[in-house]
């Protein structure tokens, strides 16, 4: 990955004069960092890099602004909470036709069947023409409906635990655990289909 | 629930703790539980192992999408422009009691959407049981949330069972260190249900038992120590489903916490408070 190369900018800026320079200390050494993992969830939930970006940025004005509310929940948590809300921000705003997948049915009420995720003309094949195995994953996941992908990126991408991710999407932490199930079984069946004889179990 | 899925799926029962078993979110019991049960059942193994599968395939780090560097920057820039504006022009902050009643409002709708699926709600606390408290850092709000919805799921909910509150008030008599208020509330519609001993904080506290209509209040209550850094303001949380308040008066914690949305438990904290004895 090219971007790889630039990770680690410039994370602190010399903007600490004024009274709350310790405020926007601590807000570069605690939240900032988690910009990567803001942009990947702003990414997953909306799969288009442009609105990532405005998401991003969004959410990281929003946080700024509120940091002073900020407490109990890890810094990523907290700053991924934001994130999410200002993707369902943009979405209201943009509220258009989804390109690919079926939009979310309702609370997370998803199709059991994996292979009417598939649309577009695609199939699992054509899924695996990607050129890597991550291009292959990160289609597959884009393919989920979007309650499923959020708690999947929360949890195997962001190794947030069930509490936190409970916080993030709002919702109790007994839905945390039923989407996970889904997304993993759906996850799991597209993936087997994808590939028959590669990395797919007996 | 049923899916035509190629292969076997797990018993219906167990997906859950698989995938709690998977995240380290289980219990030592639980653990045990899911690996017995794994020895005797080939299905709920390959589930696991495909479940496995799935974490090894997306926890690829190519698969992690990167802020490219161009966000970085604007980030940064944005930031910088935010902190100049402010010295400039510092914000006013909405002073405390308006900062309140916003956050509450804030809060109104998501509370509502919880009160219209509370079989969701019973769900997720049945679900709540087997997972860990969190690893590191327990805060009180957690305990509390843990305490609450155990004694719904371990039938534990009173040790003396009795709407008379001079039945209650008494049985504490020589179980803990303090004597904690107990008053009749049935009048304004939150009968008293009884009363119980349960450990918070590491230390032992009293649980009061209210209810209203489906719902259960638990009030815990101990002496205001050292730890009585919450101010006679009330705060109120919401937290996995449940609204919490808290209280000090009179030297003693009030904790009250339900799944009844805000404005009801305020109700409930203000009835409390009154009948108090003076």
């Amino acid at each position: 990955m090219a971007e790889l190369s630039a990770r680690h900018g410039h994370a602190a800026p010399a903007a600490d004069r004024g009274h709350d320079g310790a405020a926007a200390a601590r807000f570069d050494a605690l939240i900032l960092p988690h910009l990567d993992a803001a942009y990947n969830l702003a990414r997953y939930l909306s799969r288009d890099p442009d609105a990532a970006q405005d998401i991003v940025q969004d959410a990281f004005l929003r946080a700024y602004r509120s940091f002073a509310d900020f407490r109990g929940l890890s810094p990523r948590a907290w700053l991924l909470a934001i994130v999410r809300n200002c993707h369902a921000t943009w979405r209201m705003q943009h509220r258009r036709a989804p390109q690919s997948a079926p939009l979310p049915h309702g609370d997370g009420e998803a199709p059991e069947d994996a292979a009417s995720l598939l649309v577009d003309g695609d199939t699992p094949e054509s899924l695996l023409l990607r050129r890597t195995e991550a291009e292959a994953v990160r289609a597959l996941l884009e393919h989920l409906p979007e309650p499923l992908r959020e708690v999947l990126v929360l949890r195997e991408l962001d190794e947030l635990s069930y509490r936190e991710i409970a916080e993030v999407a709002g919702v109790p932490v007994g839905t945390v655990m039923s989407r996970l199930s889904r997304a993993r079984r759906l996850f799991a069946d597209l993936w087997s289909r994808a590939a028959p004889d590669g990395e797919a179990v007996p | 629930m049923s899916t035509p899925v190629p292969e076997a799926g797990p018993c219906a029962a167990w997906e859950g703790l698989l995938n709690g078993y998977l995240d380290g979110e289980l219990d030592a019991a639980h653990v045990m539980d899911v690996e017995r049960h794994l020895a005797g059942c080939p299905a709920c193994a390959g589930a696991l192992q495909r479940m496995t599968l799935v974490r090894r395939v997306v926890s690829q780090d190519d698969v992690r999408w990167r802020a490219p560097p161009a966000l970085r920057d604007s980030v940064v820039a944005a930031l910088a422009r935010e902190r100049s504006a402010a010295v400039a022009q510092p914000l006013a902050r909405p002073s405390g009691i308006a900062a309140l009643v916003g956050r509450l409002r804030a809060m109104l709708p998501a509370l509502r959407q919880w009160s219209i699926i509370p079989s969701l709600a019973v769900v997720a606390a049945a679900l709540l049981l087997v997972v860990l408290p969190p690893r590191g850092g327990s805060s009180l709000e957690e305990e509390l949330v843990a305490g609450h919805v155990r004694s719904l799921l371990a039938e534990h909910l009173t040790d003396v069972a009795s709407s008379n509150q001079h039945t209650v008030k008494p049985w504490f008599g020589g179980k803990i260190d303090f004597s904690p208020p107990v008053v009749d509330l049935a009048a304004r519609g939150f009968p008293l249900a009884g009363g119980r001993l349960d450990y918070i904080g590491g230390r032992v506290v009293a649980a009061l038992v209210y209810r209203r209509n489906g719902h259960v209040i638990n009030v815990f209550v101990w002496p205001a120590g050292s730890d009585a850094h919450v101010d006679r303001a009330f705060m109120a949380r919401a937290r996995e489903g449940y609204t919490l308040l808290n209280w000090t008066e009179a030297g003693l914690t009030y904790w009250a916490i339900s799944d009844l949305n805000t404005v009801e438990l305020k109700e409930f904290q203000e009835d409390f408070l009154e009948a108090l004895p003076k």
